[in-house]
């Protein structure tokens, strides 16, 4: 964009964006090219099929990637006839794939994986790329300084038959983290007190940029579970400029460019940053100082307060609409106003999704969960990202700790996420979870979900209980 | 092709509440199979009880709802999950136009690739249809008129029927909607452009296509010389 001066101030967004910039519609939208195309099981059958009623076919399938994550059984050893429900949208996976010359990453392939864990894993997500999926946490991959879109299955067929997409381009917005996450704190918490903050609308019609000295602390794996969450906040796009950490952990991967395209590589990703001058529609600021460990009462990802708090009480909220929905959650999640939070007992302890499954919060858990057992009306899983961080996390032992303190040990799917496989908490059941979405019924009917960190998850599933802070503390003490 | 679309009328069904997500329009138990019947799934988690039973109480299950062609939500519809079933869910249960003061981002795309009318009233507009339509529990219908953009009581004997208000629509989709263009055949116009710019960016950018991402040949016409 040029200003009377010739060069204005350019964000990040608007790098990546222009740099993929086929042309302006004709309607204002701008049509733009797709770098990257990843393809889950539950999304993704209809548009194959309505592509190939319409006579057309994959433009660029070498582009395009599929995985085989929602709906998978998680059984350890599973194959695609374990869970015989998702039969059906697996196997269309697979055969579409196959048909198209599309790279599948089908559960019996060693690299199979949730989408959003495997794209950066193999290096198909890399800095200033456009990656596009048939799934709202697509922007996970913001993570990596890339620009990760989630769409609906109609753009899924619209990207496979021409490689592009036709978007209205979203104002930006930056949140800037000041100050220092406390030692046991994680992008976890810092991403749910900033929906709190925000509020789950807060980031519609926006392009989130997350910056400031405690998002640069962050390793890549806690950007990634940042990036997830953008969707939490309305936001469909959610992304942090690319640094040293990004190159250390690109170079090497499978399809992360190689020697002197690596080079290349690495001197374009130095120039993805906002730049100083650069003008955001809107600015939050986050003192971090402020957060604690955090978890979620009701049944949105803003529905959020401090372990060690309480659960609001609607009589003390102005907005009609709002306190309606408050009760409601209140309701649906059998709390009572004023509760405390820590001590609420819980049944299912879920640590796992595209959020927390990689290696970093499995080795966390682990740490807290070691020599210790699980509460013995708990059922505790923990479903690893990809069968790559599974076998990462066998090679250090994280099984055999997990499974002794009475956690089942799973193959890499979305599970209890979604559960849209077989992996659902019962009606009226209480989960924490690592997960993203605390809607109703969202982990099975009926079912009541409380999200947050692999830490906080990790110490209920030992206490049968919410944790308070002293409990955390007590937990990370014995870790020295 | 789509179906084009100038008007929708029917009985208008109150969903008073904001930040209504995709999991609750089409929950997760209705994705399992790719022939599901979302229709009847549609607010599958509050439209029946644990046995699958009806709850008399959800509007959609009382009868003068049954047919609702018309949904009034307040802010942030569709919010949640990228799921375009929760559209299709929508569609199939006969829905053609959902008014609310706000959408969520990818709802709100999905509606229109499959011509449902995601129209955006204000705040005031959203609270006098409110009042209106619990002020008729027997159901009330109302028309959307696309050319003009205003939803209006359908009744020609309702003392209402000349009062209409107004919703927003981007004016290219409202075209787009009432010619029932395919925004892919639009797109494949500029197909040249598309290679064009493929060719530039895989040679400024090497490193984002490397060899052996793409192989030698990605284009679909050859992809049968590619092996992985």
């Amino acid at each position: 964009m040029d200003g009377p001066s010739g060069k204005s101030a350019l964000t990040l967004f608007d790098k990546i964006w222009n740099a993929h910039l086929i042309r302006h519609l004709d309607d204002g939208r701008d049509l733009i090219f797709v770098d990257r195309h990843v393809l889950q099981e539950t999304t993704s059958a209809q548009a194959f099929h309505n592509m190939r009623k319409a006579g057309r076919s994959v433009r660029y399938p070498a582009l395009t990637i599929a995985t085989q994550d929602h709906i998978v059984s998680t059984k350890p050893g599973r194959s695609e006839d374990t869970n015989p429900t998702g039969r059906e949208l697996m196997q269309l996976m697979r055969s579409n794939a196959l048909s198209s010359g599309i790279r599948h990453y089908g559960v019996d392939h060693p690299s199979q994986g949730i989408v959003h864990v495997i794209a950066p894993e193999l290096g198909l997500a890399l800095p200033g790329c456009i990656l596009a999926c048939g799934d709202s946490h697509t922007s996970t991959v913001g993570g990596l300084g890339c620009l990760g879109i989630g769409v609906g299955t109609s753009e899924v067929e619209h990207i496979l038959a021409t490689q592009t997409l036709a978007l209205s381009k979203p104002k930006s917005m930056r949140i800037v983290y000041h100050g220092t996450l406390q030692a046991g704190l994680s992008a976890k918490d810092l991403i749910l007190h900033t929906i709190g903050q925000i509020g789950v609308a807060g980031g519609r019609g926006f392009a989130v940029e997350y910056a400031g000295p405690a998002i640069e602390a962050l390793s890549i794996e806690a950007r990634l579970t940042l990036c997830n969450m953008s969707i939490e906040l309305g936001a469909r796009l959610g992304f942090i400029a690319p640094d040293d950490k990004t190159i250390a952990y690109l170079e090497h991967r499978e399809f992360a460019p190689k020697d002197t395209d690596f080079v290349s590589a690495c001197a374009y990703w130095s120039g993805l940053n906002s730049d100083v001058q650069a003008v955001f529609d809107r600015e939050v600021h986050i003192d971090c100082d402020l957060i604690s460990h955090q978890v979620s009462w009701g049944t949105t990802p803003e529905d959020v307060a401090s372990i060690d708090g309480v659960v609001p009480d609607p009589t003390q909220v102005d907005d009609p609409a709002r306190r309606e929905r408050i009760s409601q959650a209140i309701r649906y999640m059998d709390l009572q106003p004023g509760q405390t939070l820590s001590g609420l007992p819980i049944d299912v302890a879920f640590i796992g999704s595209c959020t927390n499954s990689r290696l970093s919060d499995l080795q966390l858990a682990a740490a807290l969960v070691r020599g210790h057992h699980v509460s013995p009306h708990v059922r505790a899983l923990v479903v690893p990202g990809s069968m790559s961080v599974k076998r990462e996390a066998e090679a250090l032992g994280l099984d055999v700790i997990f499974r002794e303190a009475g956690f089942e040990w799973r193959d890499a799917g979305c599970s209890m996420c979604v559960s849209i496989n077989e992996d659902v908490v019962p009606p009226g059941s209480r989960c924490i979870a690592t997960t993203n979405r605390n809607f109703e019924n969202r982990q099975g009917p009926k079912s009541r979900t409380h999200i947050a960190s692999p830490a906080v998850v990790a110490a209920a599933a030992l206490a049968g209980c919410i944790p308070d802070t002293s409990m955390m503390k007590l937990n990370a003490e014995g870790l020295s | 092709m789509n179906k084009a679309v100038e008007r929708v009328e029917g009985v208008m069904a109150l969903f008073a509440r904001c930040d209504i997500n995709t999991d609750a329009i089409i929950p997760s138990t209705w994705l399992r199979t790719a022939s599901a019947d979302l229709g009847k799934g549609l607010f599958g988690g509050d439209r029946y009880d644990e046995q699958g039973n009806e709850v008399e109480s959800f509007v959609l299950n009382r009868p003068a709802f049954r047919q609702s062609r018309l949904i009034l939500a307040d802010e942030n519809f569709g919010c949640g999950s990228s799921r375009e079933a929760a559209v299709w869910a929508l569609v199939q249960f006969g829905i053609g136009c959902v008014l609310a003061p706000s959408f969520a981002d990818i709802f709100y795309e999905n509606a229109f690739k499959n011509n449902l009318v995601a129209g955006i009233i204000d705040v005031e507009t959203y609270q006098e249809l409110k009042t209106l339509a619990e002020a008729h529990p027997e159901g009330l219908a109302f028309t959307v008129d696309l050319h003009s953009l205003t939803v209006s009581v359908s009744d020609a004997n309702n003392p209402l029927h000349n009062r209409s208000w107004n919703f927003r629509m981007p004016a290219s989709r409202v075209q787009a909607m009432i010619r029932g263009n395919d925004e892919i055949t639009g797109t494949l116009h500029h197909q040249v452009d598309i290679a064009d710019f493929y060719k530039m960016a895989s040679s400024e950018k090497q490193w984002l296509f490397p060899e052996h991402l793409i192989g030698r040949d990605t284009d679909a016409s050859n992809k049968k010389n590619r092996v992985f």
